[in-house]
């Protein structure tokens, strides 16, 4: 059975809180805190991108593993902020990884889907038999506009997972994909910010497609929530996947290992692999995991997972996610935020 | 910087492609064609450790234009365990505290953006390993 | 020479034709046989390159050989080797040597200037001219225990040298209190240990020693040039805070004119930056390495000192439009020796030296000058 041979996280090491994003436009920081559930976020440097967490969540992947990067013969890397209009991040991290030339490389885009998306597709050609090892990495440095929701938890991150067939760390026991056309959150070409429908974004889209999409895997697999060690769903805020949890019937302890978003922000396309990197860090052999993405469009992708008596062997080559999360890192004033996000206009 | 020139060095600056001189074991980084310690011409290709030691820094507070929102920054030689130096930066923490002696390891970064329309440009930075703080 | 600073109203051509013709009007001459001019960038501070036939059809003389010769920083003394072996060989006998470098028409200086260092290396991963001396700078210090005061305090020195020198572009004094609180530039160098961004020119006659009557009743002999290279890339040197490519200059200079650093009565050193005075002084053997910083600290290298070095105000006080800087450094060599340097005049000086260093050190070109 195919599963995951090797995963890794990255998340940069600034980060700007809830409170002073809140102070900048004359909000009362504990009412969004407490609607929210977020507390901080992380923030890419000047000299972080898609590409760049990728290549670290990828490098931590392969330590892992321990695989030769030149058996690697897929690699999917999932965002919705490509550093290139035209030009795949997957090439760049290919090649920093030391995988290829004899690769298949694509770039993926399902606003925060795009990551479970290169997982899919990097699982199925590993269980089709058409490559020995895939690798499937959602990454992302969302943006959301000044004084919008977005702003409080758009942040950056991501996570890479290689699949293959033999001595797995968790074994891939089933996936389920749900899709429909639904306009909840969108970008056109040419606009620096994304919009969204408010309110919509919740139960027509987010609510709809997860709870679909978990309960027909739970469904698919004859499972149901007390069988599981672990749960994680799509983090757009702190609020949204604790009540999908628990309206699927997990409890507080199920959730809360994948459940950084509270520090973290929304990593969009890094969001619920990231979640599930945390997991993997602790779960113990056998443990069952739920994992449910959420892409606005709209669509969610779901996977059973099941940990191997290999993982805790392996899974300290690399940094944990929730030492990224209390690790070394720097709190930046608004300013600060806005000018490395870009958000301000300067001079060529 | 051109796109030709940008594809031909990417081994050195993605992978920390070297060479080691097959006659006087020296490790040139980037890789040469001819040993700058003895002339040799015959080498063996090798990979730096993504890690080393600063050997020495400065911090820039005037910096070129590509560089202009990212000042000040640390920048240092970093001596690899094989002995080999690079020129990189050092950053993700208080460029004041980037010294000589100090421990990093070698994380891959854009290194800058030609313009608004030009190619992006990556390659390593050095991140210390030495001291956890939070600041800021 | 021309003045040295910001010269809103002369181009690149315009200053050569100065210093030129200035050099020609004082040796009587209307035509040479060959000039060689030092530039470091007219292409990216100016967009012009060519400037051998440039200059030659500017000064009049279209017809006459021409060439411009690059070492960066140290193009002004190559030029002055290139012009001293041309003569010595006989292929001339009338060799203009100058040098000219025009900075403030608008270019981006901070990058023309890291052109100098290693591109595939070095610029590449942000670094600038100054950060690199930083970097040399933090090494000697981190190795001798040098001090920010003693960096300062070359630049004290060579503002009380450049006060007294009309053509310099800073010419005041400086306290060593402003040194120290200028703003940084590239830690631990602050503004007022750096060299200036300036325009400038100046050329000198070279001629066989026998003809020199024709010109001048004081002619100053060259009795030795050096040129050497050293590692590129910061990185790769032995010890940053070594510069070899100096050392390796001197002693070719001293050789050929079988003379030692204790025989100097002046010397003219680039200080493109205060380090670069504590490290060039220490390789040319005036002082042991890493104890550099006493010459300024101790007034050693002061007017009045043992060994007055930079008695122009240096390329600090004076000025360093990169590619004059070496010629520039020859004549104040030249009219000491000549006893022309009135307030900056070191008594009786016999024996002077100019060393002229190219980017951070990887080229350096050195000239001995004797009294006829």
């Amino acid at each position: 059975m195919a599963g995951i041979v090797g995963y890794g996280a990255f998340i940069p090491r600034h980060r700007v809180t809830t409170e002073e994003i809140a102070r900048q436009w004359g909000k009362d920081p504990k009412t969004i805190q407490r609607g929210l559930l977020l507390e901080e976020k992380s923030v890419p440097g000047f000299d972080e991108d898609t590409i760049t967490i990728s290549v670290a969540a990828g490098r931590a992947a392969l330590d892992r593993a321990g695989v030769d990067p030149q058996l690697v013969g897929a690699l999917y890397i999932g965002s919705e902020s490509h550093p290139y209009a035209v030009k795949p991040s997957g090439t760049v991290v290919a090649e920093a990884l030391g995988i290829g030339p004899s690769v298949h490389v694509a770039d993926f885009e399902f606003a925060c889907k795009a990551g479970t998306e290169a997982m899919f597709v990097a699982l199925g050609l590993v269980e089709s038999g058409r490559v020995e090892y895939a690798m499937g990495i959602g990454a992302d440095t969302s943006q959301g506009a000044p004084d919008d929701a977005l702003e409080f938890s758009a942040s950056a991150g991501g996570a890479a997972y290689l699949f293959g067939k033999d001595d797995t760390l968790a074994e891939v026991l089933a996936t389920y994909s749900y899709t429909s056309d639904t306009a909840d959150f969108w970008r056109r070409e040419g606009e620096f910010y994304p919009r969204h429908g408010g309110r919509f974004t919740g139960e027509p889209a987010y609510f709809k497609h997860v709870l679909a999409s978990a309960r027909a895997i739970l469904d698919q697999t004859s499972l149901k929530a007390s069988d599981f060690r672990f749960a994680v769903f799509h983090m757009p805020n702190g609020k949204f996947p604790l009540a999908a949890g628990k309206t699927l019937g997990f409890k507080r302890e199920q959730l809360e290992t994948g459940w950084v978003v509270n520090k973290m922000g929304n990593t969009y396309s890094g969001s619920s692999p990231t979640g599930l990197a945390a997991i993997l860090d602790v779960a113990d052999p056998g443990d069952r995991i739920l994992i449910t993405s959420f892409g606005s469009g709209a669509g969610s992708d779901s996977f059973v997972l099941q940990a191997t008596d290999r993982l805790p062997e392996r899974r300290d080559l690399a940094p944990g996610v929730r030492a990224m999360l209390d690790g070394p890192r720097r709190y930046l004033t608004y300013g600060q935020y806005a000018t490395m996000r870009e958000k301000m206009k300067f001079n060529d | 910087m051109p796109s030709p020139r940008y594809t031909r060095e990417i081994p050195t600056r993605y992978r920390l492609e070297a060479n080691r001189c097959v006659s006087c074991e020296k490790v040139v980084y980037p890789a040469r064609l001819v040993c700058p310690a003895c002339q040799g011409r015959e080498f063996e290709p090798m990979r730096l450790s993504q890690r080393g030691k600063v050997i020495t820094s400065t911090v820039v507070h005037v910096p070129p234009g590509a560089w202009l929102m990212e000042a000040p920054y640390a920048v240092a030689i970093i001596e690899t365990p094989e002995g080999a130096r690079l020129m990189a930066q050092v950053v993700d923490c208080d460029p004041k505290s980037v010294v000589p002696g100090m421990e990093v390891g070698l994380e891959f970064r854009l290194l800058k953006r030609e313009g608004h329309s030009g190619i992006l440009c990556y390659g390593h930075k050095g991140v210390p390993t030495t001291v956890p703080e939070v600041t800021g | 020479m021309t003045q040295f600073g910001e010269l809103w109203k002369s181009s690149l051509r315009d200053l050569f034709v100065e210093a030129a013709s200035e050099a020609m009007r004082a040796a009587g001459v209307d035509t040479v046989d060959s000039i060689l001019v030092g530039n470091m960038s007219g292409g990216q501070f100016v967009g012009q390159e060519h400037l051998g036939p440039l200059f030659a059809d500017h000064l009049g003389l279209a017809g006459v050989a021409a060439t411009r010769i690059e070492s960066a920083c140290a193009s002004g003394g190559a030029a002055l080797r290139l012009a001293f072996i041309e003569v010595a060989s006989g292929a001339s006998d009338l060799v203009l040597a100058a040098g000219v470098e025009k900075m403030n028409d608008g270019s981006e200086v901070t990058e023309v200037l890291a052109s100098a260092a290693d591109q595939e290396t070095e610029a590449y991963h942000g670094i600038t001219f100054p950060g690199l001396y930083a970097m040399i700078a933090r090494a000697h210090m981190t190795e001798f225990g040098t001090t920010e005061e003693d960096l300062s305090w070359v630049s004290v020195k060579n503002h009380r040298h450049g006060a007294l020198n009309s053509k310099a572009q800073f010419a005041r004094e400086v306290t060593l209190e402003e040194v120290m609180n200028s703003s940084p530039v590239a830690d631990p160098l602050r503004l007022l240990h750096c060299s200036p961004v300036t325009d400038g020119a100046a050329a000198v006659l070279l001629c066989p020693l026998s003809e020199a009557h024709k010109y001048t009743d004081k002619p100053i002999r060259i009795l030795g040039s050096g040129l050497a290279t050293g590692s590129m890339a910061l990185a790769d040197r032995k010890n940053p805070a070594v510069l070899d490519a100096v050392q390796k200059s001197c002693e070719r200079a001293y050789e050929m004119a079988n003379v030692g650093p204790g025989d100097l009565d002046v010397a003219e050193v680039h200080d493109c930056f205060s380090i670069s005075e504590i490290c060039c002084v220490e390789a040319m053997g005036l002082f042991d390495r890493g104890q550099g910083g006493k010459g300024a600290r101790e007034g050693i290298t002061a007017l009045g000192g043992k060994i007055p070095v930079n008695t122009s105000g240096g390329l600090k006080s004076k000025g360093h439009p990169v590619g004059a800087t070496g010629v520039a450094q020859a004549i104040e060599i030249y009219e000491q020796l000549r006893g022309e340097s009135g307030a900056r005049q070191v008594d009786g000086a016999k024996v002077g030296l100019s060393q002229n260093m190219g980017g951070s050190g990887a080229s350096s070109v050195v000239h001995i000058f004797g009294r006829a």
